[in-house]
């Protein structure tokens, strides 16, 4: 009895439940221990697995819901067009859970536009970027993401400025918008479980070492690198509903965010004037770390007030494709009166 | 017989006889872009039609908001002709710019309208000229001068209701019914029409022999534009979610959509129980209505050419992961951007083999407003049934124009929801996805949220075997694609079918689609009177009913109508029945302009013509 507890969650389900099929993946590749931490945290908050939805665009990153929560539903899309499948989806049913996936080809070059839009929208969904800065499957050419002078074996100097998707995100009003590093489950974890607490869109901007083309010392996507510059904003603890806090805090230095859903995170400050809510300071935040070569993570910003694309649709409670022919065909009457009126 | 026949319809109108033309003629008022007058010409319309004359209005405008050349055209024919018809008889000059080629397109005996203080130096002797005072009688309105150029307009309302006999009661109340019952506007106005009106009763001699009468063809009919039709059709059809972006001429499909989804579909809370979607760009509009066709919903998307080409990936990823969806194709001129503003039938292989790789889509094709409605709650129930995306293509002028037609039939069928499995029909029976369980080549599917053991599945535009897994297996790949090939083919003779006029008499035959019907319909009667007996295929959807082959088989030659260059029907037809091929001619044209009886008459008779210059048998 004892034993069984330990091993199954909140709806009864035990961690195999979430797990997906072997990875295809290169061994050490970040993609694959984000899968793993989708895989704990939808574990750990009880998701239905069959609730979940995973969307994804082209690219490595886009292959890998394969390899998380094979009972959950699947759309593996085309390139770039992750966020309107997902719009769509979440328009359909309202209920689901959306797990985005893409990369940083597939969100930053042809998906930048679906990218902002969805964010400016506030299409409920957790929107993950696998950030590693190059394009794995057409075996490294730059992305928008990758660093302005870098050398890569194949492509030579990127002499472009890279994209910054978090502040992408910011500037679009998205009011999650979070980045982290693969290699830190710590951190990805609790980021996680708040971005599926989050009822809008949220950003998960995850830097997602590339093992075969772009884990170099001098990338800012690869392991050696990151681990030196990361700078985290805070320690995060994610508190859900069911859990009080017993943790005593000071809140000269932490500072508390309730989700939509009720649940908590607990930001343990490392920097003592950090805001998440403040969106200038995040924009110039994010800027002062591009400028100095480091790596800021954890929620960056967070502003839970903006409707999102289900309320400011006025749809009705039940998910629409629940909807019988009784709510989806108006009556014989109300189209004998329309066509008396022409 | 046939020699003396005048092809050419500019003078069709018998003028020759000294009597009166009672409701057979067409107004064309030529108009700059964005000047107002389009109230005048829709009142006008509306006011002929009430009063039971069988009339059709075309707006040929640019692709322009302000300043270029505009012509409507009504036209009133009292053996119901609807059809576009080169031949204007009275011609409302209101725009100077094209005031000198406009005069020369009404036909001799015909009338020319103009505001007097336009001081023109016609030379045509042969028409009759009413000179109107425009700008007095704008004036004279007592409205603003920001206003005058829109009263303006129904000057010569007012002085064609006089010229014609059109009842001022019924150019009333269609301002009013224009207006949405707004009687300030209406008093704004009317005042203007009935000062034209009786200026033109006390100043004007009519010498022209242009009437009309009241009768009652038209009772029991309505007015309506296609998008309109098509957009109500949706509704009643149960859509969901409906994701677009602007492209004319199919915009207003999405206006009247949202107009009548906010009366007709919400619960009692006023909640909707749809949504409309303003997308980013086409390649999201088709994102949205897979991602939602996927979950569930009956979704849809409107748009034209540019976006259809856009929208094509999706398609291709519809086709092979079968997920169903409506996307509505209001054609305009292409290729690229084209003539924006008018008519092609340039569309069909573009949406019939939209994608790259080996598709074949189900492409329904109105032919009238009614089918527009009819197929705009069919395509949900075919699209869920085959589990694919469904095109319908209308075009500009059904679409944008104003048409006669029998009040819209409520659905005469429940809705059909297609192959999905609950939750314990899953538990009870296992699913693979893309099994071909009833050997029709449709496989079952379960909707996200289904929770049961093995109800969830990837869906994937990458190759996949019978449970969705990803395959490179060249069985795996070829079993799939040659039961598509089949679910598809099983849809041929379950989709609306092809309306047949055999006539056994004929040697000849037609074959069209769409919003040609009217021009068909009266050329046919054209070459009826010189002896030329035809039959009557409209094909209504492809893949195309293996009644076409029978029809084709059954007569001589078979003429294939259509507004495009290439002749893409025609070509579509010899792929189907290769056997048939030689029989089969192609009679393609497109400038842009709606297609007229003339042109088919005159191409037969170029064609049916023998060495002899007779007619073959």
């Amino acid at each position: 009895m004892g034993k069984s507890r330990i091993n199954t969650n909140l709806i009864g389900l035990e961690k195999q439940d979430y797990k997906g099929s072997p990875t295809t993946l290169c061994a050490g590749c970040g993609h694959n221990s984000i899968s793993s931490q989708i895989i704990t945290a939808a574990f750990e908050l009880g998701l239905q697995p069959e609730q979940v939805i995973k969307i994804s665009g082209i690219g490595c990153s886009s292959k890998s819901p394969a390899y998380f929560m094979n009972r959950s539903f699947a759309f593996n899309s085309v390139h770039g067009r992750m966020p309107s499948v997902a719009s769509g989806a979440m328009l359909a049913n309202r209920d689901l859970v959306t797990i985005g996936i893409s990369g940083d080809g597939d969100t930053g070059s042809i998906g930048l536009g679906q990218f902002k839009h969805a964010m400016r929208r506030n299409t409920p969904m957790i929107y993950i970027v696998e950030n590693n800065g190059v394009y794995g499957l057409t075996k490294g050419q730059f992305s928008v993401t990758a660093d302005e002078g870098q050398n890569l074996k194949y492509y030579g100097k990127n002499d472009l400025p890279p994209l910054d998707l978090c502040l992408e995100a910011i500037v679009a009003d998205c009011g999650f918008v979070a980045r982290s590093f693969a290699g830190d489950p710590k951190q990805v974890r609790p980021l996680l479980k708040a971005a599926i607490s989050y009822d809008g869109a949220a950003l998960l901007d995850i830097i997602s070492p590339c093992v075969a083309f772009n884990n170099t010392s001098d990338s800012t996507k690869g392991y050696d690198w990151v681990k030196e510059h990361d700078d985290p904003l805070h320690d995060i603890t994610y508190i859900p509903i069911q859990e009080e806090v017993t943790t005593q805090y000071n809140p000269g230095d932490t500072s508390m965010v309730t989700l939509h859903d009720g649940s908590q995170i607990l930001l343990r400050k490392l920097d003592e004037s950090y805001d998440p809510t403040d969106k200038l300071g995040a924009i110039q935040a994010l800027q002062s770390a591009n400028n100095e070569e480091s790596l800021l993570t954890g929620l960056i910003y967070y502003d839970p007030n903006r409707p999102n694309l289900i309320q400011s649709e006025n749809l009705v409670e039940s998910p629409l494709v629940q909807l019988t022919t009784d709510a989806l065909r108006p009556n014989e009457e109300s189209l004998s009166q329309i066509m008396s009126n022409l | 017989m046939v020699n003396n026949l005048k092809v050419n319809d500019i003078n069709d109108i018998d003028v020759d006889q000294n009597i009166n033309i009672i409701n057979d003629f067409s107004i064309q008022v030529a108009t700059p872009n964005g000047s107002g007058s389009q109230t005048s010409n829709l009142v006008l319309l509306r006011s002929l039609f009430k009063m039971g004359i069988p009339s059709s209005g075309k707006n040929l405008f640019p692709s322009n908001i302000q300043g270029m050349p505009t012509w409507y055209t009504i036209r009133c024919s009292q053996a119901g002709y609807v059809a576009r018809r080169d031949s204007i008889q009275i011609m409302v000059l209101m725009n100077p710019e094209t005031a000198l080629q406009d005069i020369n397109n009404i036909q001799s005996g015909g009338v020319c309208l103009y505001p007097e203080s336009a001081k023109y130096n016609f030379d045509r002797e042969d028409i009759t000229y009413y000179p109107m005072p425009v700008k007095r009688l704008a004036k004279e309105s007592g409205v603003s001068s920001a206003l005058r150029p829109y009263v303006s307009n129904m000057v010569y309302v007012g002085v064609l209701a006089s010229v014609l006999s059109i009842d001022l009661l019924e150019i009333e109340s269609a301002l009013s019914w224009h207006f949405k019952g707004r009687q300030k506007l209406v008093d704004t106005n009317m005042p203007v029409i009935q000062a034209a009106f009786d200026w033109s009763r006390e100043n004007l001699t009519k010498t022209d022999r242009f009437q009309v009468e009241r009768t009652n063809s038209t009772d029991g009919t309505i007015m309506v534009d296609g998008n309109f039709a098509a957009a109500l059709g949706a509704i009643y059809g149960g859509v969901t979610v409906m994701a677009w972006y602007p492209i004319t001429p199919s915009t207003s499909l999405a206006d009247s959509l949202t107009e009548y989804a906010r009366l007709l579909r919400h619960d009692a809370e006023g909640h909707a129980t749809y949504s409309i979607i303003q997308a980013e760009d086409e390649l999201a509009a088709a994102g949205m209505i897979m991602g939602a066709g996927w979950a569930g919903a009956r979704a849809m998307t409107a748009t034209s050419g540019p976006g259809i080409s856009l929208m094509s990936e999706f398609a291709g990823f519809g086709y092979y992961a079968e997920i169903p969806a409506v996307i509505w194709d209001v054609q305009r001129v292409g290729p690229s951007t084209g003539l924006p503003t008018r008519v092609s039938q340039g569309d069909l292989t573009a949406c019939h083999w939209s994608s790259h790789g080996d598709t074949e889509h189900i492409c329904l094709l109105p032919g009238n407003v009614a089918e527009c409605f009819e197929f705009g709650w069919r395509a949900f129930d075919i699209a869920e049934q085959y589990q694919t995306p469904v095109f319908v293509l209308s075009d500009l002028d059904l679409g944008m124009n104003n048409w006669m037609t029998k009040p819209f039939n409520y659905p005469d069928k429940p809705m059909n929801r297609g192959k999905v499995l609950t939750a314990d029909q899953v538990n009870e029976n296992g699913f693979k996805r893309y099994f071909d369980l009833d050997g029709d080549g449709i496989p079952y599917r379960t909707l996200p949220g289904t929770v049961a053991n093995g109800a969830s599945y990837f869906t994937r535009g990458s190759g996949h075997d019978e449970s969705a897994k990803y395959s490179e297996d060249p069985l795996d790949y070829a079993t799939n694609m040659s039961r598509l090939r089949r679910k598809i083919d099983s849809s041929r003779e379950t989709l609306p079918a092809p309306i047949v006029e055999h006539n056994k008499t004929a040697s000849i035959g037609f074959v069209g689609f769409g919003s040609t019907d009217p021009a068909i319909i009266e050329a046919r009667d054209r070459l009826a009177v010189i002896g030329v007996a035809s039959s009557y295929l409209r094909i209504r959807a492809l893949p195309a009913s293996l009644t076409v082959s029978d029809f084709i088989a059954s007569h001589e030659r078979v003429y294939v109508v259509e507004m495009n260059i290439e002749g893409q029907l025609h070509k579509l037809i010899q792929i189907q029945s290769p056997e048939l091929a030689t029989k089969v001619l192609s009679l393609a044209h497109c400038d842009g302009l709606p297609l007229t009886a003339s042109c088919i008459v005159s191409e037969i008779l170029e064609q049916e013509r023998g060495p002899n210059g007779k007619i073959k048998d």
